[in-house]
């Protein structure tokens, strides 16, 4: 495909323009527990607070590793208006999944190791929903099914704390408040290990990471 | 506003200072088997770089001749300690808009007020109008769930924050004739806030060096009352020391540094109040790995506006 210079010249203003403003407006710290930044294929899975949480997580790497990450969020909210779905087809290269209408013959699992390829890492927000409460909530089985198809993939647990308080559920405007995004030590899939045992053991992973 | 020669000669002695503390702390930091406790020399290399800080952004406020850089630059300083003062306080879903109002409505607006020297309006815009705003606006909103804990919450952030924390630059819009010549503003604002680092470092040496009896134990056993006065006096010789810098006489000059030192000190001890109550220890602990601004200024919200108030009366 080739893009016209025009185009790419205004894609890479409006990813550091989202970068700049996702930054300030969360006011977000980072912090790397036992684990690094790396260009390994990963799926960073987090706790899912707010609409504000790929585009944070995304920001909050750094470049080279931004530019191979790409969030999963939901079609039904990013293919909206006219913003939303530019920023999330041209700016952060979201992967978009129909949460309404999910076919047996294409499950959103195999649809996103699809669209890895050997190449990209993921962010995915195993709850399914925004989570309204302190608690996580279970996490749905995909996270697992990745696991387990492709167990050389890095599975990186990230704790969002705060940013509920920036951007709640049901409102559009943020409030600059401060938020901390944790990024733990990545897990995998123990041989035998049963489904129930590993999405206990991940919701884990990413919860303890609040008291770290 | 343009430096003078006397402004200029304190920067210069204030940059002396600062980088020979900065040396100093970087001294002890290495050297660790003086037997220096390292989470003091954390503290006293945090509280210089914040001095550099405010250094800095006098001098840009002094490169251009309008307050307004000054005013502008401060209304930053404003904005991210609301930010963590607000981060703070247990505010629920429903206070959403009311906040945004806050941040991007009532902030800016008393900013702009203040650098355009208008003093009657930012007088009242927030201890009447926002005041009575937040709690209306919240009310809209239709939790009543500790209602007046939350509202009482974020006007206090936006008057200690916001409000208390821009009488510092509002400094710079007083009319001062001294000996029917004008007199330059900014050297008053130099003034202030060398009396509250002076203060602040005369507090805390004061405090290990003698510190027998707490203010206010249950609050902190750090602030005793020879730490207090201490402080309180050796601020006021120096504020004396200094009165040539200031339209002042120098008695006016002594008692106007014990006024600094004494709000400074009430200021430190509301804001470990708050910090007691909320269960941590620095602002900039509350969420891992933010800086904590709120800690460094906690003085300089209290001082200035009484500072400026009776600066106003005696120089009218």
């Amino acid at each position: 495909m080739v893009e016209k210079f025009s185009d790419k010249a205004l894609q890479f203003a409006a990813r550091a323009a989202l970068v700049a403003f996702a930054r300030f407006i969360s006011g977000a710290s980072v912090r790397w527990i036992q684990s690094q930044p790396d260009v390994n294929q990963r799926v960073y899975f987090a706790n899912h607070t707010s609409h504000l949480d790929a585009i944070v997580i995304w920001s909050l790497l750094p470049p080279h590793v931004r530019a191979l990450t790409r969030p999963v969020a939901a079609r039904d909210y990013w293919e909206k208006g006219r913003l939303k779905p530019y920023l999330a087809k041209h700016v952060f290269g979201a992967l978009l999944i129909d949460r309404t209408n999910i076919k047996v013959s294409r499950s959103p699992v195999d649809m996103m190791l699809h669209e890895m390829g050997d190449r990209w890492s993921l962010i995915v927000f195993p709850e399914g929903h925004r989570n309204t409460g302190t608690e996580i909530d279970e996490f749905k089985s995909g996270l697992y099914y990745m696991a387990k198809k492709r167990p050389d993939l890095e599975l990186v647990p990230v704790h969002i704390d705060n940013l509920n308080r920036v951007l709640p559920r049901g409102e559009f405007l943020p409030v600059p408040l401060l938020s901390c995004v944790t990024f733990g030590p990545p897990i995998w899939l123990e041989a035998g290990e049963l489904k129930v045992d590993f999405l206990r053991r991940a919701r884990e992973a990413v919860r303890r990471l609040k008291d770290i | 506003m343009t430096i003078d020669t006397v402004a200029f000669w304190i920067f210069t002695t204030t940059l002396m200072v600062l980088t020979a503390a900065t040396v100093v702390g970087q001294m002890l930091r290495r050297q660790t088997e003086i037997g220096v406790n390292p989470a003091v020399v954390e503290q006293f290399n945090l509280r210089i770089r914040s001095w550099w800080l405010l250094t800095a952004m006098l001098a840009v406020g002094s490169l251009s001749d309008s307050p307004q850089v000054t005013v502008w630059l401060f209304a930053g300083l404003s904005f991210w300690a609301l930010r963590e003062f607000v981060t703070l306080t247990p505010t629920r879903v429903a206070d959403h808009r009311t906040m945004f109002w806050v941040f991007f409505v009532f902030t800016p607006l008393h900013f702009y007020l203040v650098a355009k020297g208008l003093y009657e309006a930012y007088t009242v815009m927030i201890p009447v109008y926002a005041f009575l705003f937040i709690p209306a606006r919240t009310a809209l909103a239709g939790d009543f769930k500790r209602y007046l804990e939350r509202c009482a919450t974020i006007q206090a952030g936006l008057m200690i924050c916001v409000y208390s924390l821009s009488h510092a630059p509002a400094l710079l819009s007083l009319d001062i004739e001294v000996a029917h010549e004008k007199y330059n503003s900014f050297r008053l604002l130099l003034f202030f806030f060398i009396i509250v680092a002076l203060s602040d470092a005369f507090h805390y040496v004061c405090e290990k060096l003698l510190g027998k009896h707490p203010i206010a134990p249950a609050i902190s056993q750090n602030k005793t009352w020879e730490g207090f006065l201490g402080g309180m006096g050796s601020a006021s010789l120096c504020g004396m020391a200094l009165y040539g810098t200031t339209p002042f006489e120098p008695a006016e000059a002594a008692m106007m540094a014990a006024i600094i030192s004494s709000m400074g000190y009430a200021g430190g001890l509301t804001m470990s109040a708050i910090k007691r109550d909320r269960g941590v220890k620095d602002y900039g602990t509350l969420l891992v790995g933010h800086p904590g601004v709120l800690d460094r200024i906690d003085s300089i919200c209290f001082a200035a506006p009484v500072f400026y108030h009776v600066t106003r009366y005696l120089t009218n």
